[in-house]
C-alpha cells in the first residue's frame, strides 16, 4: 500500500501524501570511519517519520544529511523529485527545513520572543539601510507582520508566560520547547528533530509529544525525528527507519518493526552460545 | 445619583438589562479586556452587548430552551462571560464548572443539573464531556472556544462558540423577535445562576442564587466600596466560585467597571502588574505567595537595597496603617514615610501589581496578621470580608478605616447576622439563596422559613467594635476527652501563618491532647535548605529531613506559647507532630477544590499516621495511594518520624501552682 506514490491514510485517519524527499544508497564517510553505510528511505508529505538505533546508529548523521549540513560521499537526495546538490544553509532554510538541536542551541541573553523572531529570519526582506529607515521603509510593518507569527507560535506552544524571559534562565524542558518554537517561526515545510525529549521527565514529555502531534496536525508540517524513547517513538511515529551500525536494518509502521528480528536482535542483543 | 440608582433599580431586573442599561449609559467604556498574541485586545460596552446577543442569538439556532442548564468549563475569557449572560438572554440558567475538575467529579454535577448544552474552554475541558458522555445522555450540544486540536472530533453535535456567534448573526432576522421575548420574560425572581458548593463533606450542592440576590448583592456592595465605571478588576478567580461571579458579573455590570481576562494561568502575575488593578479580590494564598517570593528576592539582594527594605519597611510597620486608617500621624513620621514610598513602596507596588488599587479584599481563610499588616503598611487597603456561596458572597465585611487582621468586620449593607446559642453564626439578607436544587430536604435544614441561615461557622462580636470574630467551623468545634474546647482551624490557622508550613491538619477531638500532620511550603523551605547548604532529591527527602524538622518543631512550640495565652483553647497545645510525605491534594480528595482541608478524608486515609502519632512510636512506615492530573494512580512509600513539641502550662494554672 505504501509503495503507491499517492500517499496513504493513516490509522486516526490522516491524510499522508506524495514523498516529498528520498534518500538514495545514501553513504558517508570520516576518513575511514563509514557513518551511513548504503541507506534508502523515503519520507512523505505530513507524516511523522522517525529515526531510531542504539548509540553511534549514525541517527544525527542521517540527520544532518537530510538538513543538507552534511555531502553525502555517495549517494542522491531528492526533494521534491528535484536532485538535491551542495547547499548553504540559508538555502537549505528557504526550502523550507528547520530543525532543532540534540544539545540546545539558543541565544542564552536574548529573550524567548527575540530567540524565536531569530527564526522569522529567512521571512524578512528589508536589509540594513531600510531598518535604519524605519517607518518610511515599512520595516516597521514587517516587523509587526513577523511579530504577529511570533505570537501565534508562542500561544500555541503555551510559553506566554516566558515571553520576556532570558533564555538562559530557563529550565531544560522548557529551553527544548522554545528551540521548537524558533523552527516552527520559519514556517518549515519538513521539521527536523533531534532527540526532543532527551533529558525530560514524564510530564515533559507527554507536553513535548502533545505538541509534536499538534503542530503535524495543526500546520500540515511533516516530522522527521529521532528519539531514544521507544515509548514514545512508537506512539507518535507513522513509520520508523531503524538503524544499527550505519546500516538500516528495518523500516516500516511502528507494529512492523516491532516485531522484525533484526530490530529486536539489535536493541536486546542476541544470544552467544 | 440617587435618581439613577432609582431607575436601574426599576428598570434593571436581570444581567441581560443591566447590560442594556450599561450600553446607553457607558456604551464606549471598557467592558472587557484579554490580552491575546502578546497584546491586550478590548470590547467596549457596546461591542461586548453585540457580541453577546450574537451569541445568545446562535444559542437559540442550536435550540435552547426556557429552563435549559448551559454548562461553562474554562478559564476566566470574555467568550466564557459572554455565554453566561447569552444562556440568560435565552431563559436559560449558567452553570459555571471548575475547570480542573476530573471527569467524575463533573459527571456527577452534569447528571444533577442535566445541562444539555456545554461549553468548553478548550480540547482538555472537551474531551472529559466526551468521556462521560456515555454515562450522561441528556447533552445534546458541546460548543468550545479554542479551535486548536478539535479538528479531528465529530462535529455533528459540536461546536466552535465563534461559530455559533455566526450562526447567530446570520440568522438574526430568524431569532430576533423570539430572543426578545425571551429576554422581556426575565425578571427579579427569574434564576440568574446555579453554583456549584465545592462540598468539604459529601456530594456538592447546586445553588440557585435568583437576579434579585445577584443585583442586589452588587448594588449594596458596590455601594459600601463606592465602586464606578472606572474601576479595574483583573478575573483570574475560578469562574465557578461564586465570589467571581458577583465581581466579574455582577457588581461589573451594576457599576459598569472593566473586567480583565489574563493571557494564561501562568502569566497571572505579569497581567496584573500590567493592569494594575483598582479593585482586587484574592484568597490569602496569593498575597502569601507574593510576600514570600518577596522575602526570598530580599534574601538575595545586595547590601545596600537589604539595608534600604529593612528601614523603610520598620518605618512602615510603624505609622503604614495608620496613615492609611487616617489617624493622627506626626510630621517627621510622615515625612519619613514619604520618602519610604518614593524608594520602596511605590517600587514594591509597582513590581506586585498594586500601584493603582483602591479597595482589595481577601476572604476564605483566615489571613497571616503578619502578612496582612504588610499590605497594609505599604498602603494597600486590603481588608477582610466574610461570606458563603449560599450568601451571594457577602455577609460581613470590613469598612474603612476600621480594619484589623482578626476580625472579619461589620455586617454588609442589608444582611442581618446573629448569633445562636452554640456559637454559630446565622444570616439574613436580600442575597439569600433560592434553594438548592433537586434537595429541599438541605435546603430546609441550612434556611429556615424565616430565611435565616446557618454559616456552619462559629464566632461572636467583639462588644465595643461590633465586628464579627470566626473561630472555627461549628461542626469542628469540639471537646477533648477531658471536655477542654477542641477548634483545629484555631490552631491550624497559627500555624500556616510560618511561610515554611503550608498545610496544617490538627487531631484531638475526644482524646486527650492535640497532634498535628505539617505539610512543608516547598518554595520556602526549598530556598531555606539552598542558603543553609542542605541538599534533597525529592519532596519526600526534604520533608523528612532532621533540620527541617527541628525548625518547624520551633514553629510549633511558639505556636504552643502563644495558644498557652488564650485560657479557653489552652488544651488545643501540639504534643506530637509529623511532616507529611506528599502535598494535600484536590486530585486525591484531601482538599476540596477552593483548598479547604477535608478533615475526615485525611482522618481515614491517614488512620495509621495518626494512631502513631497518639502510641509513642517515633517513626512509622506508611504506603499511600495518590492520583495523577490525569486520573492515574500510584502509590509512595515512606518512612515517617514523629516529633515531640514542649507544651507551655495555661497561664492561670501555672499562677495556681506557685
Amino acid at each position: 500500500m505504501k509503495d503507491m506514490n499517492e500517499g496513504y491514510v493513516t490509522a486516526d485517519g490522516r491524510q499522508i501524501g506524495g514523498v516529498i524527499m528520498e534518500m538514495k544508497n545514501i553513504t558517508l564517510r570520516f576518513g575511514g570511519v563509514v557513518a551511513i553505510k548504503d541507506i534508502s528511505f523515503d519520507i512523505r508529505e505530513g507524516e511523522i517519520r522517525a529515526i531510531i538505533g542504539p548509540n553511534g546508529a549514525g541517527k544525527s548523521s542521517m540527520l544532518n544529511v537530510i538538513s543538507g549540513f552534511y555531502i553525502p560521499t555517495e549517494g542522491e537526495v531528492f526533494y521534491k523529485g528535484i536532485k538535491r546538490g551542495p547547499m548553504k544553509p540559508y538555502q537549505v532554510a528557504r526550502l523550507g527545513i528547520a530543525r532543532t538541536f540534540q544539545n540546545i542551541a539558543l541565544f542564552d541573553g536574548m529573550s524567548v520572543l527575540d530567540n524565536i523572531m531569530t527564526g522569522r529570519l529567512t521571512h524578512m526582506k528589508k536589509g540594513l539601510m531600510s531598518q535604519a529607515g524605519w517607518w518610511w521603509t515599512g520595516a516597521a510593518a514587517e516587523e509587526h507582520e513577523n511579530r504577529e507569527k511570533v505570537e501565534k507560535i508562542i500561544d500555541f506552544l503555551e510559553i506566554q508566560n516566558i515571553r520576556k524571559t532570558p533564555v538562559g534562565r530557563l529550565p531544560y524542558g522548557l529551553k527544548k520547547r522554545v528551540e521548537l518554537a524558533r523552527a516552527l517561526a520559519a514556517e518549515p515545510k519538513i521539521l527536523l528533530l533531534d532527540e526532543p525529549m532527551a533529558g525530560m521527565n514524564v510530564e515533559e514529555k507527554e507536553d513535548m509529544s502533545r505538541f509534536i502531534l499538534d503542530v503535524n496536525d495543526e500546520f500540515g508540517t511533516t516530522i522527521v525525528l529521532i528519539e531514544h524513547d521507544m515509548g514514545v517513538v512508537m506512539d507518535l511515529s507513522d513509520r520508523v527507519v531503524v538503524m544499527d551500525y550505519g546500516k538500516k536494518i528495518g523500516d516500516g509502521t511502528p507494529d512492523e518493526v516491532r516485531s522484525n528480528q533484526d530490530v529486536i536482535d539489535a536493541y536486546l542483543g542476541v544470544a552467544h552460545d | 445619583m440617587a435618581d439613577a440608582v432609582a431607575k436601574g433599580q426599576e428598570s434593571a431586573q436581570s444581567i441581560p438589562a443591566l447590560l442594556a442599561r450599561n450600553v446607553a449609559r457607558y456604551g464606549g467604556y471598557p467592558a472587557y479586556r484579554e490580552k491575546e498574541f502578546g497584546i491586550w485586545q478590548s470590547w467596549s460596552w457596546a461591542e461586548a452587548a453585540e457580541e453577546i446577543r450574537a451569541m445568545a442569538l446562535g444559542f437559540l439556532s442550536l435550540g435552547v430552551e426556557r429552563g435549559d442548564y448551559i454548562a461553562i468549563i474554562g478559564r476566566n475569557r470574555p467568550m466564557h462571560y459572554w455565554s453566561m449572560v447569552a444562556a440568560q438572554m435565552c431563559g436559560a440558567i449558567p452553570v459555571p464548572l471548575y475547570q480542573d475538575a476530573a471527569a467524575d467529579e463533573m459527571a456527577y454535577v452534569m447528571e444533577h443539573c442535566g445541562a444539555r448544552f456545554v461549553v468548553c474552554g478548550d480540547q482538555e475541558q472537551v474531551d472529559k464531556i466526551v468521556e462521560i458522555e456515555d454515562r450522561i445522555h441528556a447533552i445534546t450540544h458541546v460548543t468550545y472556544t479554542d479551535k486548536r486540536g478539535m479538528r479531528k472530533y465529530d462535529h455533528s453535535r459540536m461546536n466552535a462558540l465563534e461559530d455559533v456567534q455566526a450562526e447567530g448573526r446570520a440568522g438574526h432576522s430568524r431569532y430576533e423577535a423570539e430572543l426578545d421575548k425571551r429576554i422581556a420574560e426575565l425578571t427579579y425572581d427569574s434564576t440568574c445562576v446555579m453554583l456549584y458548593t465545592s462540598g468539604t463533606t459529601g456530594k456538592p450542592k447546586g445553588v440557585v442564587l435568583s437576579n434579585r440576590n445577584i443585583i442586589e448583592t452588587a448594588k449594596a456592595s458596590s455601594e459600601f466600596d463606592h465602586l464606578n465605571h472606572n474601576d479595574e478588576v483583573l478575573a483570574y478567580l475560578p469562574m465557578a466560585w461564586v465570589g467571581d461571579f458577583i465581581f466579574s458579573i455582577g457588581q461589573a455590570y451594576w457599576s459598569g467597571f472593566t473586567v480583565n481576562c489574563p493571557e494564561s494561568p501562568e502569566t497571572m502575575m505579569i497581567d496584573l502588574r500590567e493592569i494594575g488593578p483598582t479593585y482586587f479580590f484574592a484568597p490569602p494564598r496569593v498575597f502569601e505567595n507574593q510576600l514570600t517570593s518577596v522575602m526570598i528576592r530580599m534574601e538575595d539582594a545586595g547590601k545596600l537595597k537589604k539595608k534600604l527594605f529593612d528601614h523603610y519597611m520598620k518605618v512602615a510597620r510603624e505609622v503604614g496603617p495608620d496613615i492609611l486608617d487616617g489617624k493622627p500621624v506626626s510630621f517627621g513620621k510622615r515625612m519619613s514615610y514619604a520618602l519610604g514610598n518614593f524608594f520602596v513602596y511605590g517600587p514594591l507596588k509597582n513590581t506586585l501589581g498594586f500601584s493603582r488599587i483602591r479597595v482589595g479584599y481577601t476572604a476564605g481563610e483566615a489571613i497571616g496578621p503578619e502578612i496582612f499588616s504588610f499590605y497594609r503598611s505599604l498602603g494597600i487597603n486590603l481588608k477582610q470580608l466574610y461570606g458563603q456561596t449560599e450568601a451571594s458572597v457577602f455577609i460581613t465585611q470590613q469598612p474603612d478605616g476600621e480594619v484589623r487582621a482578626d476580625t472579619v468586620g461589620v455586617p454588609s449593607p442589608g444582611v442581618e447576622v446573629k448569633i445562636a446559642d452554640n456559637g454559630e453564626v446565622f444570616y439574613r439578607s436580600p442575597g439569600t439563596f433560592v434553594e438548592y436544587y433537586k434537595n429541599a430536604e438541605s435546603t430546609a435544614s441550612t434556611k429556615d422559613p424565616e430565611g435565616w441561615v446557618a454559616t456552619g461557622d462559629a464566632g461572636f462580636f467583639e462588644e465595643d467594635t461590633g465586628h464579627l470574630r470566626i473561630i472555627d467551623r461549628a461542626k469542628d468545634v469540639g471537646k477533648m476527652a477531658d471536655g477542654r474546647l477542641f477548634a483545629p482551624k484555631y490552631v491550624e490557622n497559627k500555624l500556616k501563618f510560618y511561610p515554611s508550613i503550608l498545610e496544617a491538619v490538627v487531631f484531638g477531638a475526644g482524646k486527650d491532647r492535640c497532634t498535628a500532620f505539617i505539610n512543608i511550603d516547598l518554595t520556602a523551605v526549598g530556598n531555606w535548605a539552598e542558603r543553609n547548604n542542605i541538599s534533597y532529591a525529592s519532596y519526600q527527602e526534604l520533608a523528612g529531613h532532621p533540620r527541617v524538622y527541628e525548625m518547624i518543631r520551633e514553629h510549633v512550640e511558639e505556636v504552643n506559647e502563644s495558644i498557652a495565652e488564650d485560657p479557653m483553647l489552652s488544651g488545643c497545645q501540639v504534643h506530637r507532630f509529623l511532616i507529611l510525605h506528599k502535598e494535600l491534594d484536590a486530585d486525591d480528595g484531601e482538599m476540596t477544590r477552593t483548598r479547604k482541608v477535608r478533615r475526615n478524608v485525611i482522618a481515614e486515609k491517614f488512620n495509621d499516621l495518626i494512631e502513631a502519632l497518639y502510641d509513642g512510636r517515633d517513626e512509622i512506615y506508611t504506603e499511600t495511594e495518590v492520583t495523577y492530573e490525569d486520573g492515574r494512580k500510584g502509590s509512595i512509600k515512606a518512612t515517617l518520624k514523629i516529633a515531640d513539641a514542649k507544651v507551655v502550662a495555661p497561664k492561670q494554672m501555672a499562677e495556681a501552682a506557685e
